[in-house]
């Protein structure tokens, strides 16, 4: 172990995130899922400011107050009012057991660092060790949106994944451009606003959250 | 040697001393943060006291094990809180185990706890001794991982080493001991028969674990297990000290670093005392059939913090 300490910060929160991620697939309240979500996304800018800060990558400052705004205060906040108005506070279980879901979870980790160790290896940048975890994080979000079938936790495993990636191109090439990144939040920002609007149209239609009703849909 | 020795029994004796007072301090932060009046600091010193005096009542189809037990387990325990360094590291004890032997030497005390409980016969009995048989083999593993992703760091399971490796040389941040303390959080609680998993002050005998295997117990026998409780409390909370928060535990054979390691242990200790009172109050004691979920989660962090250490640390 011979980093430096900025570095060992880092190395520390992106363990966070990874314990975030898997707090998240054990979840069974949706109030719960949006404060993981918050914290995941406060874990993550405060990485990206360390990493700017111990690179001098001064774009990276741009992109942890943006995520700091949009991931830790607009869109919890506009989760908790959503989950207020539709009143869906309540225990989900998913589709597979939880254990079963933390077992899978585990292989995708393993999956997840072995892939990463080739390609870090041709990265560049100090924080490249850090990629497998970015990996993970992606595949349990991804696997969480699998295993939910309600809306609300398939948007926040969707946003979780998109944290995933940001820390991934944080830790092999110091972030993306700013305009990639300015026009991924729009985006996303954008996406989270018209599927709020979505949920009540959903619960219009099925008397429910529930997702699998829109597998049987037919003309009439 | 004769200082080891000496400081060796110093450790010990402070162990089963503050062990109540800590069981008391926990007690006093629950009952503020809940908005009762709390009991005395000095409370279970005095419920052991009272217990001590008292004679004792036996079933009567206890056999000599029922008897014996109690001894036994306060022996384990007080071995246990021996082994694991408080004040001073490298004692002439501490070779005597090594963290396996540790977590072998606690499921002594919890198999003759539980043939005690069956050995009454009553139905509490073992109903209690087969809720604490399910909680503490999936704790089990989940405290040896957490254990070795300590041993990996410091590549030894002995736990001087350990606390050596991480309090007195250079000093590193390492992730992987981040699960690992998570993890240990949870097995703890199992282990304790606290909230989530049990609740120590239920009267409710459905709902018991731990409590339920000690009903049959009176007087003296109950004194000792009380005792064991408090001293195993304890020694976890050294048993995490040690792992997670090591600075200030004196290093071999410095006499000069003793007192502020006396201060150091103490502050921890009411720390932790006072974070184990705030997460028991938050939480909920969960179901039964939910402890097994808990535990696993306990056990898959704790193999995740050995993956993170080989990604990361090495």
């Amino acid at each position: 172990m011979s980093l430096t300490y900025h570095l060992q910060v880092v190395n520390l929160l992106a363990a966070v995130l990874l314990l975030i991620a898997f707090a998240m697939l054990s979840q069974r309240r949706i109030v719960g899922l949006i404060t993981l979500f918050a914290w995941q996304g406060t874990a993550l800018a405060a990485s990206t400011i360390i990493v700017a800060w111990s690179t001098a990558q001064h774009h990276l400052y741009y992109s942890a107050a943006l995520t700091l705004a949009l991931k830790v205060v607009v869109m919890p906040w506009y989760f908790f009012r959503l989950v207020r108005k539709l009143d869906v506070d309540r225990d989900v279980e998913p589709m597979i057991n939880i254990p079963t879901t933390m077992l899978i979870g585990i292989a995708l980790v393993i999956f997840a660092f072995n892939l990463a160790l080739p390609i870090a290896q041709m990265a560049g940048t100090v924080t490249r060790s850090t990629l497998g975890i970015a990996l993970a994080s992606v595949l349990l979000a991804f696997l969480m949106m699998i295993t939910r079938s309600k809306a609300i936790p398939q948007v926040i495993g969707f946003l979780a994944m998109e944290n995933g990636l940001f820390f991934a191109a944080t830790s092999a090439t110091y972030g993306m451009p700013l305009v990639v990144e300015l026009g991924v939040a729009l985006d996303v920002l954008v996406a989270v606003f018209v599927l709020g609007i979505f949920f009540f149209h959903i619960r219009e239609t099925f008397d429910s959250m529930d997702l699998k009703h829109m597998e049987r849909l037919r003309e009439k | 040697m004769t200082t080891g020795v000496l400081l060796q029994i110093t450790q010990t004796g402070l162990a089963l001393l503050l062990a109540p007072l800590l069981m008391g301090w926990v007690n006093i932060c629950r009952a503020w943060l809940q908005g009762r009046s709390a009991p005395p600091l000095l409370q279970p010193y005095y419920t052991l006291q009272k217990l001590f005096h008292k004679d004792a009542v036996l079933a009567h189809d206890a056999t000599r094990l029922f008897r014996f037990a109690p001894y036994l387990i306060f022996a384990c325990m007080v071995l246990a809180a021996g082994i694991v360094p408080t004040l001073a590291n490298d004692l002439p004890f501490s070779p005597a185990a090594d963290v396996i032997a540790l977590v072998g030497l606690f499921a002594l005390a919890r198999v003759f706890q539980a043939l005690a409980a069956m050995d009454i016969g009553t139905a509490f009995g073992s109903l209690g001794a087969r809720r604490e048989m399910l909680v503490s083999f999936l704790a089990e593993p989940a405290l040896l991982m957490v254990f070795f992703t300590a041993s990996f760091i410091s590549q030894s399971t002995e736990l001087p080493h350990i606390v050596d490796r991480l309090a007195h040389q250079e000093f590193a941040l390492y992730p992987s001991l981040a699960f690992a303390a998570v993890a240990f959080w949870m097995v703890s609680t199992a282990e304790n028969a606290r909230i989530p998993v049990d609740n120590p002050s239920t009267h409710l005998e459905l709902t018991m674990i731990h409590e339920a295997m000690i009903l049959e117990y009176s007087a003296r026998h109950l004194a000792l297990i009380e005792w064991a409780v408090a001293l195993k409390l304890f020694t976890y909370s050294a048993l995490g000290i040690a792992l997670f928060l090591p600075w200030g535990i004196a290093a071999a054979g410095d006499l000069n670093a003793l007192p502020l390691a006396l201060l150091a242990l103490v502050l921890k200790l009411a720390l932790g005392g006072a974070a184990l009172a705030l997460l028991e109050t938050i939480n909920a004691k969960m179901r039964l059939f939910r402890a097994p979920e808990f535990l696993g989660t306990a056990f898959l962090l704790a193999v995740l913090g050995m993956l993170v250490h080989f990604l990361l640390e090495v």
